[in-house]
Order: structure tokens, then C-alpha cells, then sequence
């Protein structure tokens, strides 16, 4: 490696030692904060204390985390398939695209937040639907607007080939748009994990059953169990992660065998 | 059939006044006009000719990717389109368009796949054409593995699955260097010899017109014609000795005095 290329690039350890010398310190300023200054508020517990929680009630917080992680992956699944049958219909069919475009735009610029309450309140305290739809309707639009472009991007060479080799109409599609559209699919699908599980996870703010790991955290932070609610987050955060993650690996199986 | 038909049906590609004009924003541009051509099956034709000429518009009129705003094409007697189905052309482009997430012996049996040809069957195929175009060792990497001059092979083992009767190229060797270029080539006789299909090979280059082909159709932009068509007479003896030949470059002389005769070259030319 030249001096100049030493310069542009850190080496591989300062890539590794970096981010977890930030965690370090952060970790560090909070039990300074927490334990040793005793300067935080109320609702800022120790990380200690946090950790403990974790451990003594992991029982229940894995439970919740199931519910919710449950219903963030329901909804993930209908949200992405309901995307993948429109955008297929919208790329195949122009009428359809104008019908669909504007109700995709629509969907997009909904905070979903705002109509939380009210899908809850319609399907009820005693069932999980509103918020697998609202987990459903917030992976909707990443998934349906990837997939659309992702059937848009064959190649002129390629569809002379096809056309060439006499395959026909779903051959074309099979052989062809396909698989051209697949790194489209699950870089929506990468997108659409994080979305569903948080839309799934703030939807519990706003009624429901009382269950899943946002319940937990509203409710444990109102009454002042600041450790215990933490906890929670931590087990919010790992759902996320293993969304994050698993979608992460998908992409990459997928795309490694394409040039970008 | 009468004697006449069984003639047409003989012959590789039949071009009877054929053109084709492109409707754009700014008015119709005729891409192609009166063109009169024929080849014999297991004749190697170039299409030679500037840019804006038509010869790659005619291949793909021929290939039945584009219709012919008029005049009649017959391959083997057939209609193009017919010929298009009945798979009696293979083709390869001057990019690869290898699909890039099938290995090597994917990309060559996809034609074969296409046409539900059975599982063991297609294996033995395509052993058969890597070996052909000397690809064996590299059946299971991808395309992104492979350099420029393979991938072309690849198109070109490919473009030879179904065992046609025509291969249609177009410019295939135009982006590699010189040294695979000429590798190829040699490679491309042997194999139309071994095949005995009919070529017709769009290019730019004037030596690699003449050491493969039978005949080099000149062509001629604004209107996309034909303006000379050459014989080239020897026959299979498409050798490295023939690059050194003074027949050979007496040909290429030929070639390059039937291009520049054009008179919309000449002013562009000089």
C-alpha cells in the first residue's frame, strides 16, 4: 500500500477500535453521570440497574418482545407481498400504475402515527390487527416503490436475447424481470424491516391489548420504573437488529452476484 | 414445393427491397433502403460500413427484433418471426448480455432451458459447447468472474445451443482488445467451419471482415444501403498465415477502397 492510499484509508483496526471506543466512552459518561456525580434526573437510570432489570425480568420481556416482534413480522410479510402483487400489476399494466401511483403517494406522505389511534380504536382493545396493519401499511410503500423500479431495470440486451431465444411473455418475466428485480425486492424489504418493526412498536402507545414491549415502556415510565422501561428498550432495540440484520444478509446473498 | 420455393428454402437469409424507416420526434429517418441480399446456408457474410449505415438495423431485421417497414426477409424460407420461434438463429451482441446471475453453463443452456429441453440432455449440450469455445474449466463461475473475451465466448457458446443453421453477430468482438480480437476470430472460423451454419457478422473492422468471410457486404449511410458486395476467396483457409498473406491485404485494400468510394465517406474522410 502507498503512503498516500495509507492516508485516504484507516487501517482495519482503527475501522473496529473506532466505533467501540465511542461506545466505551458513552458508556463511561453515563455511569460518571448516573453512579459516581449522582447529577441525573429521576428518569435516567444506572446502567447497572438497567442490566439487572433485564436479567430478573427477562421472562416477561422476552414474551413481549415475541408479541411485538410477532406482529412487526406479520405485518412486514403482508405489507411486502400486498407491494410485490401492486408493483407487478402496476409494471405490467400502465392503467394500473396511474390507479396505483397516487394512493402509493398518498400512503407515503400518511404519518402513520396519525392514524394510529384511530385503527386501533376500529379493530378494537382485544385485537393485535390494528397494528400488524399499521406495521403492514408502513412497509408497504419501500417494498412497492423498489420492487416497481426494480422490474423497470432489464436491460435492452438482455430483453433482445430473450426475445431472440423465441422464450415467451412469462418466460420473459421468469428468466428475466425476475430475477433483474430481486436486489430491488429486498433492498425494499431491508428498508421496510426497520419501518414495520417501529411502526409496530409505536402503534402500542396508542391502545390495543395490553401487551407487547411499547405497552411495557409507556406504562413502566409513567410509573417510574425508569430501569425496568429501559430493559424494554434494549429488547425493542435487539428486534430491530435481528429485522436489520436478517435483511441484511438477504441483500447480500442476493446481490453479491451482480455488479452494482 | 416447386423448385423455385425449395431454392428460397435453401438459402440462409433472402432480402428482397427491404427497409425500414424510424419514426422519431423530429420526423421519419430511414434507417435501411432496397436491400437485396441473399446467403447461401453455411456462408459467412460481414456487414461492413460506417456508423448510421443500417448494418446492424438489417441483422436485427433478420433476427425479427425489429419488422421491416418494407420489402420481404425469408430465412430459410421461412418468415423471420417464424424463424425467430422456430429457433433456426442464434445470436450474439457486441455486449456479452450474459444474465449475471447464472454461472457460465447457465448462461449457455438457457435457450435450452427456454425450450424445456430436458435436464441431462442440456448438461451433455452444453459440456459439448464449452469445450467448443474452450470454456470447460469455468463452467460453475459467474460472469462478473470472467474477462471480456470469455464472457464472448460464452455468448458465442450460447448463441450455439440450439445448433442453428445461421448465427447472427453483431459487432461481437467490438469492445476487447486487438490480441483477443484476433484470438477470437480464429476461434469464430474454426468454429462456423466445424458448425457449418451460415454467419452473417456485423463489424466495423475491415481485416476482421476479410479473414471471415465468403463475401463483405459494403454499406452506406443516409439513406442505411448497400453499395458493393466482395468476394472473398479462401475458402476455410482462415489461418494466422493468411494475417501475413499479400492476397489477404490486397483484399483488405479492396475493402477499405469500396468504403471510401461512398461518397458521403469521402467527405467525411478528408
Amino acid at each position: 500500500m502507498t503512503l498516500a492510499a495509507q492516508e485516504r484509508e484507516p487501517a482495519r483496526w482503527v475501522r473496529v477500535v473506532a466505533p467501540v471506543a465511542v461506545g466505551v466512552i458513552m458508556f463511561a459518561l453515563w455511569v460518571l453521570i448516573v453512579d459516581v456525580l449522582k447529577i441525573a434526573p429521576r428518569a435516567l437510570p444506572s446502567p447497572f440497574a438497567v442490566a439487572g432489570e433485564l436479567v430478573t425480568h427477562a421472562d416477561i420481556i422476552l414474551e413481549d418482545m415475541g408479541i411485538t416482534a410477532t406482529n412487526a413480522l406479520i405485518g412486514l410479510a403482508a405489507g411486502a407481498i400486498v407491494a410485490i402483487v401492486a408493483a407487478g400489476l402496476a409494471a405490467t399494466f400502465r392503467p394500473i400504475d396511474g390507479m396505483l401511483a397516487p394512493l402509493v403517494a398518498a400512503i407515503a406522505v400518511v404519518p402513520i402515527v396519525a392514524i394510529t389511534p384511530i385503527l386501533n380504536t376500529m379493530f378494537g382493545a382485544s385485537s393485535q390487527f390494528g397494528r400488524v396493519s399499521i406495521a403492514a401499511l408502513a412497509a408497504f410503500v419501500p417494498v412497492f416503490i423498489n420492487v416497481l423500479r426494480g422490474l423497470r431495470q432489464t436491460r435492452p440486451v438482455h430483453r433482445d436475447l430473450l426475445r431472440a431465444s423465441g422464450a415467451s411473455g412469462s418466460q420473459t418475466f421468469r428468466f428475466l424481470t425476475l430475477p433483474t428485480a430481486l436486489p430491488y425486492l429486498v433492498t425494499g424489504l431491508r428498508v421496510a424491516s426497520s419501518l414495520a418493526v417501529i411502526a409496530a412498536l409505536v402503534a402500542e402507545y396508542f391502545g390495543g391489548p395490553a401487551d407487547g414491549i411499547g405497552t411495557a415502556i409507556a406504562g413502566y415510565a409513567k410509573s417510574g420504573k425508569a430501569a425496568l422501561a429501559f430493559a424494554y428498550v434494549v429488547g425493542g432495540v435487539a428486534i430491530g437488529l435481528a429485522f436489520f440484520l436478517v435483511t441484511l444478509l438477504l441483500e447480500w446473498l442476493v446481490t453479491r452476484r451482480r455488479p452494482t | 414445393m416447386s423448385t423455385q420455393d425449395q431454392a428460397t428454402a435453401d438459402l440462409a437469409v433472402r432480402a428482397t427491397g427491404v427497409g425500414k424507416v424510424f419514426s422519431t420526434a423530429t420526423g421519419d429517418v430511414v434507417a435501411l433502403t432496397d436491400v437485396e441480399l441473399t446467403v447461401e446456408a453455411g456462408e459467412f457474410v460481414s456487414l461492413i460500413g460506417p456508423s448510421g449505415c443500417g448494418k446492424s438495423t438489417l441483422l436485427r431485421l433478420i433476427a425479427d427484433l425489429d419488422d421491416a417497414s418494407s420489402g420481404q426477409l425469408s430465412i430459410f424460407g421461412k418468415t423471420a418471426r417464424q424463424a425467430r420461434i422456430d429457433q433456426d438463429y442464434g445470436i450474439a451482441f457486441q455486449q456479452a448480455g450474459l444474465l449475471p446471475w447464472r454461472t457460465v453453463a447457465g448462461n449457455i443452456e438457457l435457450p435450452l432451458e427456454l425450450h424445456k429441453v430436458g435436464r441431462d440432455a442440456r448438461a451433455a449440450r452444453v459440456a459439448e459447447l464449452a469445450q467448443l469455445v474452450g470454456l470447460s474449466d469455468f463452467m460453475d463461475r459467474y460472469p462478473d468472474q470472467l474477462s471480456g473475451g470469455m464472457q464472448q465466448r460464452v455468448a458465442i457458446a450460447r448463441a450455439l445451443a440450439e445448433q442453428p443453421r445461421l448465427l447472427l453477430m453483431d459487432e461481437p468482438f467490438g469492445a476487447l482488445d486487438e490480441m483477443t480480437r484476433e484470438y477470437l476470430q480464429s476461434e469464430l472460423a474454426r468454429i462456423a467451419a466445424e458448425t457449418g451454419a451460415a454467419v452473417v457478422f456485423v463489424t466495423h473492422s475491415i481485416p476482421e471482415a476479410v479473414f471471415l468471410s465468403d463475401r463483405v457486404v459494403v454499406m452506406s449511410p443516409r439513406p442505411g444501403r448497400i453499395t458493393d458486395i466482395l468476394d472473398v476467396p479462401f475458402g476455410n483457409e482462415r489461418t494466422e498465415a493468411l494475417r501475413e498473406s499479400p492476397e489477404y491485404f490486397e483484399r483488405v485494400t479492396a475493402v477499405r477502397e469500396a468504403l471510401h468510394g461512398a461518397p458521403t465517406e469521402r467527405a467525411n474522410e478528408r
